[in-house]
């Protein structure tokens, strides 16, 4: 189960026409990311902060650069 | 109006991005990233910021993701004014401007129209609003369709086996429900995928406990004080289920634009190589420009065939190409030729469709078997490679993907070392109706 999380955690997305389902997000960052049968990737779109190091890692570790990653809550601002 | 160029990047150019989803956030991402500094507005009709749809009819559904956990991540601090929970009413082109659903005018010099698709309505009105009838296109769909399968219900009905349909159904079973699946084609999927592949999924979809009824239409939705009972098939038979998913597809957000004077066919919005939107006098708004699913336009790879499609990848692509195109004119910029790419997530594997289907005439299995339910499967049309289809291959479909970016001849040859040596081919097998344009149900 990934939970909500409301305030200050970060937000990730992974293109999964890209990812290959190479598992190495999961060795990096195994609370966040999980592969399911032969190639179903499964992952947090918001994990904690506490997770954003091996999440960072997780995104650097990936062979074909499918992992997106944003460090904090995206906002609604007013722009100007 | 309909200037050949757009002014240079200057400024101050307002612009307004219409729809605040996946292609509008990754077009409004790039025109920032193209070096546009002036005012960015971003119009949404949904209350929240934008989130991704995908997980909302695998994890969102099965109750292992929350709603709110899909917002998606910005790639940088877009400085933009969010208008969430406004919908545009109407378009002005003559003035530039936006007319909010309250009346408010918004004008801009340059324009994003990203207002994508919604999902198709049961055709009868109030048997589709009965209690536990359900469609799915956005996150409070997802989170009202978790609540009533949690709740335990004695059968699903899901109406429609196209890619959504499926995988409901998948995730049902999953969740150990009684489920039915309902579908005027002899597969599912078989629209998108032919026949000679789609008989292999409806067995495995069958193995996985959903009663699958090919072959026939729906007559009614059935209910008894408000609520849904059940349904009669065409042959007057009748199910039993007090959960009904209705998946027929959907069709582009373009209602407000009525009236503007901007070309639509069959609903969508027609648009030329370079997401230029078109007027129906046929001259191009180079200041206007549409992505995503609501965009009909020429796709280069496909002799120009006009094409809308419903994938993730193209809003994503299509997105950005319309954001640099808004920030920085066109100048020898190529017309926009994304590879149609989408994957789907059902019955334990990881189905990944590259290229169009459409119109072929061949089809031949290059790696490993469809009774193994682990295969990829080349699509020709006319001696051209058009579309490869990964099972759990998905290793072996970017090289099969720069075949068809490449034009390659079909069936293609790909050194790899466990392909068999001939390669036998197939007739996909087109039900009747033929495929439609669209392409993802
Ligand atoms: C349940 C589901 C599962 C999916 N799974 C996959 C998958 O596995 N793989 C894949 O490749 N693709 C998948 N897709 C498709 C993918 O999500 C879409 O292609 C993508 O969301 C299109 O993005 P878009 O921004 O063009 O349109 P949309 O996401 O439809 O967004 C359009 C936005 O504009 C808003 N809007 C509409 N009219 C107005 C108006 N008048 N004023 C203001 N705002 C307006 C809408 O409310 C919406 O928020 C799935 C789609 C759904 C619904
Ligand atoms: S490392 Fe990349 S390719 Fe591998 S499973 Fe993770 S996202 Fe997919």
């Amino acid at each position: 189960m990934f939970p909500s999380r409301k305030t200050s955690e970060m937000r990730v997305v992974v293109d999964l026409n890209r990812c290959q389902g190479y598992a190495q997000c999961c060795y990096a960052a195994p609370e966040s990311f999980e592969l399911r049968g032969a190639e179903i990737l499964v992952y947090d779109p918001a994990p904690s902060a506490e997770h954003r190091g091996r999440i960072e890692r997780a995104a650097q570790s990936c062979p074909v650069r499918a992992i997106t990653v944003q460090a904090d809550e995206p906002a609604a601002g007013a722009g100007r | 109006m309909t200037s050949a160029r757009i002014p240079r990047a200057d400024e101050d150019a307002r612009v307004v991005v219409v729809g605040a989803s996946l292609a509008g956030l990754r077009g409004a991402e790039s025109l920032r990233l193209a070096g546009h500094r002036g005012p960015l507005t971003i119009v949404g009709d949904e209350p929240h910021l934008p989130y991704d749809r995908p997980p909302l009819s695998k994890h969102v559904i099965a109750g292992e993701m929350a709603p709110d956990a899909t917002t998606l991540p910005h790639r940088l601090d877009l400085d933009a004014a969010w208008r969430l929970g406004a919908g545009a009413a109407g378009l002005d082109r003559q003035a530039r401007t936006i007319v909010l659903l309250d009346g408010e005018r918004l004008p801009y010099d340059r324009l994003l129209i990203a207002t994508g698709a919604r999902a198709r309505p049961w055709h009868d009105e109030a048997e589709g609003t009965l209690e536990g009838v359900f469609t799915l296109r956005g996150r409070d769909d997802a989170a009202a369709l978790r609540a009533a399968l949690a709740a335990a219900p004695k059968r699903v009905l899901i109406v429609g086996g196209g890619f959504i349909g499926c995988e409901v159904a998948s995730v049902c079973r999953d969740l150990g429900l009684p489920v039915t699946l309902v579908d005027p084609l002899p597969a599912p999927l078989a629209k998108v995928l032919g026949l000679a592949v789609s008989g292999f999924l409806r067995d495995w979809i069958a193995a996985a406990g959903v009663e699958v009824r090919s072959n026939t239409g729906l007559r009614s939705l059935d209910g008894r004080d408000g609520r849904v009972v059940g349904a009669t098939l065409d042959d007057g038979s009748t199910i039993a289920a007090d959960v009904v998913v209705v998946a027929l597809g959907a069709v582009p957000n373009t209602g407000w634009l009525e009236g503007s004077g901007l070309a639509l066919e069959s609903g969508a919005l027609v648009c030329d190589g370079h997401a230029r939107v078109r007027a129906q006098d046929d001259g191009l708004h180079p200041e206007i420009r549409a992505a995503g699913d609501v965009a009909l336009w020429p796709h280069p790879l496909y002799d120009g065939r006009m094409v809308r499609l419903e994938h993730w990848g193209n809003a994503v692509a299509q997105g950005e190409y319309a954001g640099r195109a808004l920030a920085l004119g066109d100048g020898d910029r190529p017309a926009f030729a994304g590879m149609p790419e989408f994957w789907s997530n059902q019955f334990g594997v990881t189905i990944k469709l590259a290229g169009l289907t459409e119109g072929a005439d061949s089809l031949a299995v290059v790696q490993g078997s469809l009774k193994d339910k682990r295969f990829l499967a080349v699509y020709g049309r006319a001696g051209r490679t058009v579309a490869a289809l990964s099972v759990d291959c998905a290793r072996w479909l970017p090289a099969y993907a720069e075949a068809i970016a490449a034009k390659a001849p079909f069936p293609p040859i790909a050194n790899a070392l466990d392909q068999p040596s001939r390669l036998g081919t197939l007739d996909p097998s087109w039900p009747t109706p033929p495929p439609e344009v669209s392409a993802r149900g």
